[in-house]
């Protein structure tokens, strides 16, 4: 027998993978006890052998990537990525939580709380209060940097609960945007130490800003509020007051998750559901009665019979429990598409989801960018 | 910052600061994707230190040439990823606002026809 490179043998057909290697590439799949092939194969070479390229030039992604949008809401977007690696797909979503900013309460000046929340407590839940504002119009506070108008937001919180008065619920729409900044004057021996030049008639407060907020056009038609009204941030009993300055400023996700711009980002693989047998009369019946999520339906075929048909392969969770017994796992198959993403994106309200993802995506760029420019 | 040697630039290990998985491992993946690199990899030496070392080795090229056309292969793939994402967003706000006007419209139809009749 003469020899022959096994590329040239008739089952291993040249250029492309054989189909159980070509399955392992591109799904993972769910058998009864395990998932496997989790990993993705990303060397260029790992198929060298069998004379595969494995590498993805850049032409090819452009050809193949696809976005469908599913569902569309002022604040939730769900939309299907499909051509792209999990290293990429995850970056987007590491970024969404961790490096976008918003803007959040981050100082708390309590002039007076004699409520039952401590003063800590009622900090930290205006922290949490999401403001409906565009980040991108305001700057960082480093260290160093007065409070002005580019980088905080002043809001005012004065309540009080009359005595023998009913007891009172604080909501976060009690939270009044101060355009012109902080109304609290700073300490006699502070405010000439730091300046003895405005030794006008206004008297220096925590924050110094040059002009009033509501003057600049971005929010003259838009005034600056928490995003939902009805958020509790504390209740009053009879003779208690509430009296608090609260300065937002922009910040990421990464140093709390109260500047996290998504209530959550994530993405799943999409399911695929194979039937292995065509499955008839009971055992079709059953198969349709294991499934929690209705993945399956019968069909008539006339003639009184009955057959299982795959109709909703997207609603499937991967439970398995359709191969849970013993033997039902020659009659179906349960795989993931490991480079198709249904990713969805809840806003916290900032920014609306679809402009959250652009900006993730220009935040990734600018982190190559950077990169370059560091190394030439 | 780089570490290699001037004998052999074919190896090298950049290390990256104020950087995390989000860039090294998207980096890995379009490193991986080049034919001129043989090995690649990341690590965190310390998970408190926000510092990522990637380990690039190639088949001849300069290892930092290989690294910077893997930045902007990836680069262009986020651009890519935005310009479709973006198209594809504006073409759903089209139909549906198309959609919603043809409801309205069927809407205001059945109406009409109901006080016809």
């Amino acid at each position: 027998m003469p020899l022959v490179p096994i590329w040239d043998l008739p089952d291993v057909p040249k250029g492309e993978l054989p189909p159980h290697l070509e399955l392992q590439r591109t799904r993972v799949l769910c058998n009864s006890d395990a998932p496997i092939h989790t990993e993705n194969v990303q060397y260029s070479g790992a198929y060298a052998s069998m004379g595969v390229d494995n590498s993805v030039r850049l032409d090819q992604f452009r050809n193949n990537f696809k976005v469908e949008v599913i569902r569309l809401s002022e604040d939730e977007i769900e939309f299907d990525m499909i051509g792209i690696d999990a290293a990429i797909a995850n970056a987007f979503r590491r970024i969404l939580i961790a490096e976008l900013p918003t803007m959040a309460i981050e100082k708390v000046l309590i002039a007076n709380n004699t409520s039952v929340i401590q003063d800590e407590v009622l900090a930290h839940r205006l922290g949490l209060i999401p403001i409906k504002v565009d980040p991108r119009l305001f700057d960082y506070m480093s260290e160093i940097d007065e409070p002005n108008e580019k980088n905080t937001i002043v809001f005012k919180l004065h309540v009080r609960c009359k005595i023998g008065g009913r007891r009172l619920t604080v909501k976060s729409d009690e939270l009044k945007w101060l355009p012109n900044g902080s109304e609290f004057p700073l300490s006699a021996e502070k405010s000439t130490s730091t300046s003895t030049s405005a030794s006008n008639s206004n008297p220096k407060t925590y924050t110094s800003f040059r002009c009033s907020q509501d003057s600049l056009p971005e929010f003259s038609n838009d005034p600056i509020a928490p995003k939902h009204p009805d958020i509790i941030v504390a209740k009053l009993g009879s003779g208690q007051e509430i009296e608090l300055e609260a300065h937002a400023v922009k910040g990421m996700g990464k140093t709390h998750a109260k500047w996290s711009p998504v209530a959550t980002a994530w993405y799943r693989m999409l399911p695929e559901v194979e039937l292995l047998q065509e499955l008839e009369g009971e055992m079709a019946e059953k198969l349709v009665k294991k499934c929690p999520v209705n993945v399956f339906d019968i069909e008539d075929l006339g003639n009184g019979k009955k057959r299982a048909t795959v109709a909703r392969p997207r609603a499937c969770t991967l439970c398995r429990e359709c191969i849970r017994e013993e033997g039902w796992d020659k009659y179906v198959a349960l795989h993931r598409v490991k480079d198709h993403f249904i990713f969805t994106i809840e806003s916290t309200g900032a920014l609306s989801p679809e402009v959250l993802f652009t900006e993730a995506v220009k935040i990734l760029e600018d982190k190559c960018e950077r990169v370059i420019t560091e190394l030439s | 910052m780089e570490h290699g040697s001037f004998q052999d630039q074919t190896a090298s290990t950049f290390s990256l600061a104020d950087e995390d998985h989000t860039l090294a491992n998207s980096l890995r993946f379009a490193l991986n994707q080049d034919p001129r690199v043989t090995v690649c990899g990341y690590s965190i030496p310390h998970p408190a230190d926000a510092r990522v070392n990637i380990r690039v080795q190639t088949t001849g090229d300069p290892a930092s040439e290989v690294f910077k056309d893997a930045c902007q292969d990836l680069m262009l793939m986020c651009q890519h990823v935005r310009s479709t994402f973006d198209q594809v967003v504006a073409d759903f706000k089209k139909t549906r606002e198309l959609e919603g006007a043809e409801d309205r419209k069927t809407a205001q139809d059945l109406e009409t026809m109901s006080i016809k009749d």
